[in-house]
């Protein structure tokens, strides 16, 4: 029996029995787990074990769906998410996606602001403009795109657009950031630029991704985990796990024998 | 010549033929026209009298132009809490149920009735509800007409508005959710900014769709050839003035009904081409 | 930092949910408030209509005033039928469909041949242009060319042009989005064969986009069944039954018109709309089945 809460003292979020269903269908079965504040968390496996699921099941993404339903607890900072508001919850949960996805009908300065704009919350505009070039700086973008921040986003690279849509998540100065697959939809040299910024972001924030790519999750996540099957098979430091997987299926996973 | 270049050919003179139609169509309007924008001059579309006394025939266009235009412009009005809100229930909250599917059939056969189905309707049942709810004398008029007229092009304004706001990408509804948005601040943050140009455009062909009506509002405007002042008088459109002046018109009366449908052809066919452009724009 | 946490506190999450829900709920009520007319208008047609439909009512003729006048006085239901609108309504579409639909699928084929060039396009823009123009300037038309210049006096034939000029448009733009939707490859595989092109437009294109074109057909015609303005300047209306192309002719909705103008026939009117109104229906539904047998 592997343990999968991984001894962690003061966890930001307590994932307990946590099962997402699509109609009948389990796609996350179960799953127990703690998750560390101030740290990059790996969310692994291969395509259709339920990653996105788990994942978007933390911000309550699925409760737009009318065929999926959940079951289990989630403790952010001890408190359960589902006894909250979703809009609130949300707000604490930011968001980034894996295709880039800045609003095409706003500009940049709007974007990053949007979640303020969206939610009626009243925001004095220099307030605004600190807030907007306190994201954007923390996302790096800030010296690219400081002369043209009323301009709208679509001139920017896809590696920039995902960086504005960090920064996006990153205004509301939200407890954790869940990312879902960032960069799968980017080259190499932007990806880099995305794990590097993330790296620098746990300072700050507690990250949970989810990642087709075991390279991308050895070099920049602290703790690990690995579905299979919908099924939390292993959990742990991320250097313990890729150096001495406990669970047979996660040594074949690792070592490329499926997904 | 070979069977393919036959085949090309025919193909080709076929589709000439609704070009040579529509030439066609504009000759013979204008050719009619001609002897009223003779007699009268430019006067004949801003002049507001229309008396066909022999003698002293003078015909005027404005009361039927500012009828038809008033009448258009209140239908999309009142249309479009109706129509927005029933394209918001088909491509946004009920997008792919079976309930969408009802409602969208049931908007669907909105737009088979026929005109005259919607006069007759009108006039025994719309029209007496008018003046038991206290609107006064007979029940016809301009807002009688545009009432009918606004439930006509609900499917117009409707299907359009609808396809646009269902094609808004679902990734872009995710983010604004992500950052805790209601349905309500995505509907109107993310999905109706970006469908907007599709919207309008839907609202503008219904509009152009509203201008052309002519028995329903035949049947309920009223008829009578006075510029109208008030949403509560009778009037006339362009449409429903050569319905019902036409059986008995020869002469410069004749031609000034022709005058009238080529003015008409022209602000729908300025219409339409602007809503298709803001269309194909837009895609 | 602290400023930012500041604003968090700013929860409206209680005004903003409910406002979410009563827009919700407005918006459920006006999509009803939408529909209501077309059960209400239905209803109507049934409920007033009903009595008067029977075998008589389909084929026979339109009683005279006199006749009505009488039927009335006795509590009886007015004798005849619309049989003079039925065949009239049967013999204009019928024509109107053959003339429009060999000139619209040969002109959608030719739009889809060639995509991009511009007498295409300009021809698909008139054809749009065309489709926008009110019904009773295609009638006026009809009059200015056909009743003054062919038949020297209302009739059928003027009639069938005016409907066959509405129907035009849809069926090129049916005609080319259904031959869109066909894949490329199956054209190629056809045209790799040595077939001649006109036998791959016979023999392959239009039997694989039968069911669309027979969906954009049979739309034009529900859309024309019901025209009445057009036919007021052109086909006039009869009181017997009419099938020479160049006389003044019946049809359903004209009899529609003459009934309601005429205070002794007025019972007839919701039997003659519940009829054509069936009629426009089971075309609405058999289109519809066509387009979900499709996918």
């Amino acid at each position: 029996m592997t343990n999968t809460i991984a001894d962690i003292k003061n966890p930001i979020l307590s994932i307990r029995d946590l099962s997402v269903a699509y109609d009948k269908n389990y796609a996350v079965k179960n799953v127990t787990l703690d998750i560390k504040k101030h740290a990059v968390t790996a969310i692994m496996g291969p395509s259709g074990c339920g990653k996105s699921t788990m994942l978007r099941a933390l911000n309550r993404m699925h409760e737009l769906y009318e065929n999926i339903t959940t079951e289990g607890q989630v403790l952010l900072n001890d408190v359960n998410i589902f006894d909250m508001p979703a809009i609130k919850l949300r707000r604490q949960m930011g968001m980034v996606f894996q295709r880039p996805n800045p609003f095409p009908t706003m500009s940049i300065y709007d974007n990053v602001i949007a979640g303020y704009n969206l939610n009626g919350i009243r925001v004095k505009k220099s307030q605004k403009d600190e807030i907007v070039e306190r994201s954007l700086q923390d996302v790096a973008l800030w010296g690219e795109v400081k002369d043209s921040l009323l301009k709208k986003g679509s001139f920017l690279s896809g590696g920039q657009q995902q960086r504005l849509c960090i920064a996006r998540a990153l205004a509301f100065n939200p407890e954790v950031i869940l990312l879902d697959e960032p960069t799968s939809a980017l080259d190499p040299v932007a990806t880099a630029k995305i794990e590097d910024l993330l790296v620098k972001l746990k300072e700050n924030y507690t990250i949970v991704m989810v990642t087709h790519n075991m390279g991308q999750a050895a070099r920049i996540s602290d703790y690990s985990l690995f579905l299979y099957m919908g099924e939390l098979v292993e959990y742990g430091k991320t250097k313990n796990m890729f150096t001495n997987p406990k669970d047979p299926r996660t040594e074949q996973y690792l070592t490329g024998k499926f997904g | 010549m070979n069977s393919d270049k036959i085949t090309k050919l025919v193909l080709f003179l076929v589709s000439i033929l609704i070009l040579m139609l529509t030439a066609g169509m504009v000759f013979s309007l204008v050719g009619g026209a001609i002897p009223a924008f003779k007699a009268f001059g430019l006067q004949f579309i801003y002049s507001g009298e229309w008396d066909p006394s022999r003698g002293r025939e003078n015909y005027g266009a404005l009361p039927f132009i500012v009828g038809t235009l008033l009448t258009s412009f209140a239908a999309l009005i009142i249309s479009f809490p109706l129509s927005f809100s029933t394209s918001l229930f088909l491509g946004e909250y009920y997008k792919g149920t079976r309930v969408a599917r009802i409602l969208g059939l049931l908007v669907d056969l909105l737009a088979g009735i026929p005109s005259i189905v919607y006069g007759l309707w009108g006039f025994y049942v719309l029209r007496p509800f008018l003046i038991d709810l206290g609107f006064g004398g007979q029940g016809f008029g301009i807002f009688t007409a545009s009432l009918i007229l606004a439930i006509m092009i609900i499917p117009y304004a409707t299907s359009l508005s609808n396809e646009i706001i269902s094609m808004v990408p679902n990734d872009l509804k995710e983010a604004a959710y992500s950052l805790g948005a209601t349905r309500l601040e995505v509907i109107t943050n993310v999905v109706v900014p970006n469908a907007r140009s599709g919207i309008v455009a839907g609202y503008i062909l219904a509009f152009g769709r509203a201008l052309g009506e002519t028995m329903a509002v035949t049947m309920l405007i009223g008829n009578t050839n006075i510029v109208p002042t008030g949403f509560f008088q009778t009037g006339n459109t362009m449409a429903s003035v050569i319905a019902n002046q036409f059986g008995e018109a020869d002469g410069l009366k004749l031609s000034s009904l022709i005058a009238i449908a080529l003015l008409l052809f022209v602000i729908t066919g300025i219409v339409n081409a602007l809503g298709k452009m803001i269309i194909k724009k837009f895609s | 930092m602290e400023s930012i946490n500041t604003f968090l506190d700013q929860d409206h999450s209680a005004r903003r949910i409910l406002k979410d829900k009563l827009v919700l709920a407005g918006i459920i009520a006006l999509s009803l408030v939408t529909i209501s007319p077309i059960i209400l208008i239905i209803s109507k047609l049934v409920v007033k209509g009903y009595r008067q439909i029977s075998l008589d009512f389909l084929i026979k003729n339109t009683p005279d005033s006199y006749e009505a006048i009488t039927a009335v006085a006795n509590g009886e239901i007015i004798p005849g039928g619309i049989a003079n609108g039925i065949v009239g309504t049967l013999l204009m579409v019928s024509v109107a469909s053959a003339l429009a639909i060999p000139i619209g699928v040969l002109t959608g084929i030719y739009l889809y041949e060639n995509q991009g060039k511009f007498m295409a396009n300009l021809t698909r823009s008139v054809s749009d242009i065309l489709q926008g123009v009110p019904s009773i300037v295609l009638g006026l038309i009809s009059y200015l060319w056909i009743v003054k210049h062919v038949t020297m006096g209302y009739s059928a034939l003027a009639g069938s042009v005016s409907m066959s000029i509405m129907m035009l448009p849809m069926i090129v733009r049916s005609t080319e989005e259904t031959l869109k939707m066909i894949p490329q490859t199956l054209k190629e595989a056809a045209l790799a064969l040595g077939v001649p092109y006109h036998k791959v437009l016979l023999r392959v294109m239009i039997p694989t986009g039968f069911s669309g074109l027979l969906t954009g057909i049979l739309l034009g015609i529900s859309r024309i069944l019901g025209e009445t303005a057009p036919l007021l300047l052109t086909a006039l209306g009869s009181s017997i039954i009419n099938l020479d192309m160049t006389k003044p002719t019946s049809a359903i909705p004209l009899l529609i018109w003459e009934f309601y103008n005429d205070p002794n026939m007025i019972d007839l009117i919701w039997s003659s709309s519940l009829l054509l109104m069936t009629m426009i229906l089971i075309l609405n539904i058999v289109s519809k089945q066509i387009i979900a047998n499709r996918r």
